[in-house]
C-alpha cells in the first residue's frame, strides 16, 4: 500500500485532505490510493441533506454532528455550494454554520465547489465519501447545494435522504410535484420557529395519504435549530430508517445502486477525458466557427463531423 | 487534471466587521478561485485545523482591531508547527505600516491595506502560491 492511503485509513486529518484534493482535480496520483482504500470501505452510514437554499441545511447539519459526537460516533461532513459557471471560482460558506466542530478531532469537514456537475452535486463526490468512510468515520453527512426542484442525485449516494422544507414555500399542489418532493427518507420542516409550519406538515402528511404505504411511511420531523428542537427526534427516525433499510434489504439495493452510480461516474470521466482532450477540441471547434458563423455550415453538421473524427 | 487554487479567508479574534473579507473572497471567487470562508470570531486553533481539512493553498487574514500581532502571529506559528509550510499567509485589514515588517518575519507573505486594489491580491496570490 502506498503511504498516502496507508495515512487516510489510519485517519490522519492531512492526508484524508491532500486525497480529498487529488481526486477533486481529477490528478492521475489518486488513482492508486482510491484502489487501495475501497476494501476498507462499507461501514460508515451516509446521510444526505438536502433542500432549497437559504433552509438550514448547514446549522441543521451542525446539530445532528453534535448528537452524533455525544454518541461517540465519528463525523464526517461534506458541504457543496455551487462553482460558478462564469469563473470557475466557488465560495464555500457553509462552515460558517459549523465553527465549533472545527476543533473536534472526531469531526471531519471539507467544503466542496460543484465543477460544473449538475444535480447538486460535485463529480468527485463518491470518492470523497469513500476516503471518510475507510478513514474511520462512522457518520457522513453529505449536504447538497441549494436546489431548486429537479436535483435530486443525492439519492444515488446516501441510505438515507433528508429533504428539508420550510414554512411558507407554498401551497399543497407543490407537495404533489415530480422530483424533490419524491427522494425524502425522512421530511425536515425546519425553522419551525417560523409561523406556517402547522400548515407545511399537514400538507405534507395530506400529500403522503395519497399514496398507500405498507412498510415505511415517510416520516416529517418539525426541528427549530434555534430552539433547538425536534433534532433529538429525527436522529430517532434516521436510526429507524436504518433499521427499515437493513429489515427490508434495501440496504443491499442502495448499496449497489451506489456503486453502479460510482462505476459509471469513473468510466463517464475516463471517456470524457479521452476524448475530451479540451485543448485540442477547442482548437478543432474552433477551425467551424467562421463557417457557422458566415451560414455556410450549420452547427449539426460540424458536430457531426467533428464526432467523425474523433470517434474514428 | 484541474488544479485550482484554494483559499481560506478568516477573521481571527474579536472584530464583527467583515465586509472587506467578504469583498476579498468575492474577488478571488471571480477570479476562479475556491474561497472557504468561515466567519467571524475564529480562534487561532479553528483556522489552522479549517485549513488543514480544507487543503488550502492560501490563508487570508483579516482584522480591523489592531490585535493583528499577536493573531496573525499566533496563526502563522500554529501553520508551521503543523507542517503548514506551504501554505501562503496573507494578511490584511488595520495594520499600521511599522508593524508589516514584524508580520513577515513571523511568516505573513504579504500584508493588503485599506485601499488596496482587489486585482493586486488576485494577481499576488497567482504568483507566489506555492504549490
Amino acid at each position: 500500500m502506498n503511504n498516502l492511503s496507508t495515512k487516510v485509513i489510519a485517519g490522519d486529518p492531512r492526508s484524508i485532505a491532500r486525497l480529498i484534493t487529488l481526486v477533486e482535480n481529477d490528478a492521475p496520483d489518486a488513482v492508486e490510493s482510491m484502489k487501495q482504500v475501497h476494501r476498507y470501505t462499507g461501514q460508515a452510514q451516509i446521510i444526505g441533506v438536502t433542500g432549497v437554499m437559504g433552509s438550514g441545511k448547514s446549522s441543521l447539519i451542525f446539530e445532528l454532528a453534535l448528537a452524533y459526537r455525544a454518541e461517540g460516533k465519528k463525523v464526517g461532513i461534506i458541504a457543496i455550494d455551487p462553482t460558478s459557471p462564469f469563473s470557475g471560482g466557488a465560495l464555500l460558506g457553509d462552515r460558517i454554520r459549523m465553527t465549533d466542530l472545527s476543533t473536534d478531532s472526531g469531526v471531519f469537514i471539507r467544503s466542496m465547489g460543484t465543477r460544473g456537475m449538475m444535480g447538486g452535486l460535485t463529480s468527485s463526490l463518491y470518492d470523497v465519501v469513500e476516503i471518510l468512510d475507510a478513514a474511520g468515520m462512522n457518520v457522513i453527512l453529505i449536504e447538497t447545494v441549494g436546489v431548486g426542484q429537479d436535483e435530486v442525485d443525492i439519492v444515488k449516494i446516501a441510505d438515507t435522504t433528508l429533504v428539508v422544507l420550510i414554512p411558507g414555500l407554498g401551497d399543497s399542489v407543490q407537495t404533489i410535484k415530480a422530483g424533490l418532493m419524491e427522494i425524502a427518507d425522512i421530511f425536515v420542516v425546519n425553522k419551525a420557529d417560523k409561523p406556517g409550519v402547522e400548515q407545511t406538515v399537514a400538507e405534507l402528511e395530506s400529500m403522503l395519504d395519497l399514496v398507500s404505504y405498507t412498510k415505511y411511511r415517510i416520516p416529517i420531523i418539525a426541528t427549530s435549530v434555534k430552539q433547538k428542537k425536534g433534532i433529538q427526534l429525527l436522529i430517532s427516525k434516521i436510526a429507524e430508517h436504518q433499521e427499515y433499510l437493513k429489515k427490508s434489504k434495501t440496504f443491499d439495493t442502495r448499496r449497489r445502486q451506489r456503486y453502479e452510480a460510482e462505476l459509471i461516474e469513473i468510466i463517464r470521466k475516463r471517456l470524457m477525458s479521452f476524448i475530451f482532450d479540451e485543448k485540442k477540441l477547442k482548437k478543432t471547434v474552433d477551425c467551424c466557427i467562421d463557417q457557422i458563423s458566415k451560414k455556410e455550415l450549420d452547427p449539426y453538421t460540424a458536430a457531426d463531423e467533428i464526432l467523425g473524427k474523433i470517434l474514428k | 487534471m484541474v488544479k485550482k487554487i484554494r483559499v481560506l479567508i478568516a477573521k481571527p479574534g474579536l472584530d464583527g466587521h467583515d465586509r472587506g473579507a467578504k469583498i476579498v473572497a468575492r474577488a478571488l471567487r471571480d477570479a476562479g478561485m475556491e474561497v472557504v470562508y468561515t466567519g467571524l470570531h475564529q480562534t487561532a486553533e479553528q483556522i489552522v485545523n479549517t485549513a488543514i481539512q480544507e487543503d488550502v493553498d492560501v490563508v487570508g487574514l483579516s482584522l480591523l482591531s489592531g490585535a493583528h500581532m499577536t493573531l496573525f502571529i499566533d496563526v502563522a506559528l500554529l501553520l508551521k508547527e503543523k507542517q503548514m509550510d506551504d501554505v501562503l499567509i496573507v494578511g490584511g485589514g488595520i495594520i499600521p505600516q511599522e508593524d508589516v515588517p514584524g508580520l513577515k518575519k513571523a511568516g505573513i507573505a504579504e500584508v493588503f491595506g485599506p485601499g488596496t486594489p482587489v486585482e493586486d491580491i488576485v494577481s499576488y496570490i497567482k504568483k507566489n502560491v506555492k504549490r
